[in-house]
């Protein structure tokens, strides 16, 4: 063991770099992930002279985002990242862009130009707040040392509390080599932002009466859960079972219900399951906890779930009523809102409609004897469902903390890899950033060592941020990237052949590196499969090296992922296999829909 | 009518602090919503608060929005629908500038008595007039100063404040 040094403990002595640490410290940061440059010098020289904090260098800032959304998401901890100003900063705004949609909590602290230089065109000066102002929470520009480290403690005070996001600081280096008083994290009280928590238990008592009085009910949960924190997920399955209700989730949700658990219906939306879609379209009661109505999920608006009276129980009133106009709207954190409809229905003795729903299970099983994630397989080439099942079958037991890219192999893996529990599933939901899945293991991996973190991935999004291998060399991270690689960007080669009359422009990419290779060259561990037969060993040997490991499985490039809702549709419009396309493509409507 | 376009005003009250007015029009161009006017100073010093006055129209869906997101905001403190929240006063200032000799000046001077305007700059051949009104009777009497030699108008923008005892 290392002994920890803490900075010295008279505030008077204190840079405004070493007033940052301190701040982090006191914030119960272990790690950042970060990149230095010119405007942060002081402050990775701070880091230099102490090891309370662990910096990981990325070799890429967009990384370091997502490094630090993948370290958030499988821990429920706020991620930092740490970069220097101009390209460092600009470098890392799709990754902060990717934490807003999807309601992470990081706190990303840039460099910035000394105060007196800024507006001036000085080397490396971006207009960093100017620029994140539209993808951050919130954002800070520091102009005194004098408020340094309060607003370090309100930066992580917004980026965790409420719905979460990113938020930034924007640091000029003169504030970060002046003298500065350090205050600790108790004193935060902030003058405005005080979100609520506490639903008004009026409105739970007249959700759960409504929910009691359902005879076509749906429970549609998503990351709203999964912020809310591993005990949301338990209230959310121990009502759900107190009902007997079925269950869907969105992409975000994944693994706050089990998988395993018999009322869950499966992914709902667009390429969810049949019987989530359905049931969605007629139910008539919706219990939405934590999802915000994503057009993903919808499908065309105006067909949405006609019948349904909707209840929706959201942390941020700006998600109620922005999409879908709902009945009864109840503001408040998931997890103390279940709790609060769990006891309304134990007090008032509750009682479900046991005829009705019985009736609406049979209509239900009618929709899953459907059978729709099936797939034709195959003998000699490796169907990436195949891969997939193979995958979770071989690692399931590993409990393994799972990230993704983002297309076809990304909705593969929401339909055939099963969560059971929160804080193991890492996509980029909301702005579906190509990338994201290499860094955010890395980031996972960090957090939990010695556990499995599989990025699966696709050949085209792999190189997005391949870079990344070499980070995870050097701090020899085991993340094994697992690319079901069909050479197309398969989800844009889907799309064209659904609304482009299969005219494939540029969706298929002629060069390739050999990733085995490539594996090699970083210093990790290359494998290839190109049989079905061969498929189970490798997964295995790929668990048992200690090391990063690219595999890289040659699949089916003609897949397509189905069900499939096209754009524009509604939920009744579903595509549920190849055979379907024929008689149906894509509406005017929905063809300017992305 | 749930589609029904309606105008609305909104008062907002904020930190004042650099970038917040960046964040409400920011918020604005970002999701498409219409500012009509727009106003915004300091109204108390020792706390740092400034109001910002805003008319915007949209659906009632899209009023309901802009109200919950510019809650969000980190330094707002509050947001009132001045429109549902019972009946207000609004009020307009213009500074108009009139340039003519003769009759026309004579004119102009005669309605700018009937608007109550009051004459704060004269030169021999301008006037500077100022203004307060509702954006209706504004736009009324610059209609009317038109041919009389209208050449600069500039107006402030509306700023509201509930009726009776209640602040915000
Ligand atoms: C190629 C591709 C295909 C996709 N296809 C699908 C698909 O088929 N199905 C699908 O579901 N998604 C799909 N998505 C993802 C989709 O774009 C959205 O990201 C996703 O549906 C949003 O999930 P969510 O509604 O759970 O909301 P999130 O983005 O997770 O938002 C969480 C909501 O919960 C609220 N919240 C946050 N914290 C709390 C708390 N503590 N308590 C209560 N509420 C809280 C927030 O305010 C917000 O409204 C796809 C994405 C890609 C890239
Ligand atoms: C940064 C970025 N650029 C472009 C896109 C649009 N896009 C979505 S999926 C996709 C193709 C992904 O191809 P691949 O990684 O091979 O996955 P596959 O669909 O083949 O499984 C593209 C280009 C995106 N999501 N992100
Ligand atoms: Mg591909």
């Amino acid at each position: 063991m290392t002994t920890v040094t803490r900075p010295p403990a008279t505030a008077a002595e204190l840079t405004g770099a070493e007033v940052i640490l301190k701040a982090l410290a006191d914030q119960g940061v272990e790690v950042i992930f970060g990149y230095p440059g010119g405007a942060v010098l002081p402050i990775y020289d701070a880091l230099f002279k102490s090891n309370y904090v662990r910096h990981i260098l990325v070799r890429h800032e967009q990384a370091a985002v997502h490094a630090a959304e993948g370290y958030a998401r499988s821990t429920g901890k706020v991620g930092v990242v740490l970069v220097t100003s101009g390209p460092g900063a600009t470098n890392a705004v799709t990754g902060l862009t990717d934490a807003l949609m999807d309601s992470v909590p990081i706190v990303c602290l840039t460099g910035q130009v000394p105060t007196h230089l800024i507006g001036n065109d000085a080397f490396q000066e971006a207009d960093t707040t100017g620029i994140t102002r539209p993808c951050t929470k919130h954002n800070y520009l520091v102009k005194d040392a004098g408020i340094l480290a309060r607003t370090i403690h309100e930066a992580f005070h917004v980026a965790r509390s409420g719905r979460p996001g990113p938020v930034v600081v924007d640091l000029p280096k003169d504030i970060q080599l002046a003298k500065a008083p350090y205050v600790g994290p108790e004193a935060i009280e902030h003058r405005t932002y005080r979100p609520r928590r506490a639903p008004d238990l009026q409105a739970v008592e007249q959700a759960v009466e409504l929910i009691a009085k359902a005879k076509r009910p749906l429970f549609y949960c998503g990351g709203g859960v999964v912020n809310s924190g591993p005990r949301a997920a338990e209230l959310l399955t121990e009502f759900v079972r107190l009902t007997g209700y079925p269950v869907t989730l969105t992409l975000m949700g994944l693994g706050s219900v089990p998988a395993s658990d018999p009322l869950f219906l499966g992914m709902v939306g667009m390429h969810g399951t049949y019987e989530s879609n359905l049931a969605m379209h007629g139910c008539d009661v919706m219990i939405n906890i934590g999802a915000r109505f994503d057009d993903r999920v919808t499908g065309k608006l105006a067909a949405f779930s006609p019948g349904s009276k909707k209840i929706h129980v959201d942390i941020d009133p700006s998600s109620i009523n922005k999409n879908v106009r709902v009945d009864l709207p109840v503001v408040g954190d998931a997890g103390e809102t279940l709790a609060a409809m769990i006891a309304a229905w134990k007090k008032k003795k509750l009682k479900v409609d046991r005829a009705a729903l019985a009736e609406w299970w049979d209509q239900i099983k009618a929709w899953q004897a459907r059978d729709c994630l099936r797939y034709k397989g195959s003998t000699t080439v490796i169907k990436p469902q195949y891969a997939l099942q193979r995958l979770h079958a071989l690692t399931k037991d590993l409990d393994p903390y799972i990230t993704t890219e983002v297309g076809q192999h990304q909705m593969w893996a929401a339909q055939f890899l099963k969560f059971e529990r929160p804080y193991h599933w890492m996509t980029s939901g909301g702005l579906g950033t190509m990338g994201y899945g290499l860094p955010a293991a890395i980031g996972a991996q960090i957090a939990h060592p010695g556990r499995l973190c599989i990025d699966v991935a696709g050949e085209a999004s792999i190189l997005m941020n391949i870079q990344e291998m070499s980070t995870a060399v050097q701090y020899r991270l085991p993340v094994k990237v697992f690319i079901l690689n069909n050479q197309w960007m398969g989800m844009v080669r889907q799309w064209q052949e659904l609304s482009h009359g299969g005219r494939y422009s540029e969706s298929y990419t002629e060069a390739l590196p050999d990733f085995v290779k490539l594996a090699d060259a970083f210093g990790g561990v290359g494998f290839r499969i190109t049989k079905p037969s061969d498929v189970d060993g490798v997964i295995k040997e790929m668990i048992k090296v200690e090391k990063p490991v690219i595999v890289d499985c040659c699949v089916d490039q003609k897949e397509n992922c189905f069900p499939m809702i096209p754009s524009g549709a509604a939920h009744n419009e579903m595509l549920l296999g190849p055979d379907d396309r024929a008689s149906q493509t894509t509406s005017e409507e929905g063809m300017v829909l992305v | 009518m749930p589609d029904q376009i309606q105008t609305h005003t909104l008062s907002v009250l904020v930190d004042n602090e650099p970038g917040v007015l960046a964040r409400v029009i920011g918020l604005f161009s970002g999701r498409g919503y219409n500012i009509e006017s727009l106003t915004v100073a300091e109204i108390d010093a020792a706390r740092r608060l400034s109001r910002i006055t805003l008319v915007t129209s949209g659906t009632p869906m899209v009023i309901e929005q802009i109200k919950a997101q510019l809650d969000r905001l980190v330094p707002v403190h509050a947001v009132r629908d001045l429109t549902t929240e019972g009946p207000h006063v609004a009020r307009e200032m213009a500074l108009i500038k009139v340039v003519g000799s003769g009759d026309k000046r004579v004119e102009s001077l005669r309605i700018a008595d009937i608007f109550r305007a009051r004459a704060v700059d004269s030169t021999i051949e301008s006037f500077v007039f100022e203004m307060t009104g509702s954006p209706e009777k504004i736009d009324a009497f610059v209609n009317l100063m038109r041919p009389l030699g209208l050449v600069d108008v500039s107006r402030t923008g509306i700023v509201a404040i509930s009726r009776g005892a209640k602040g915000i």
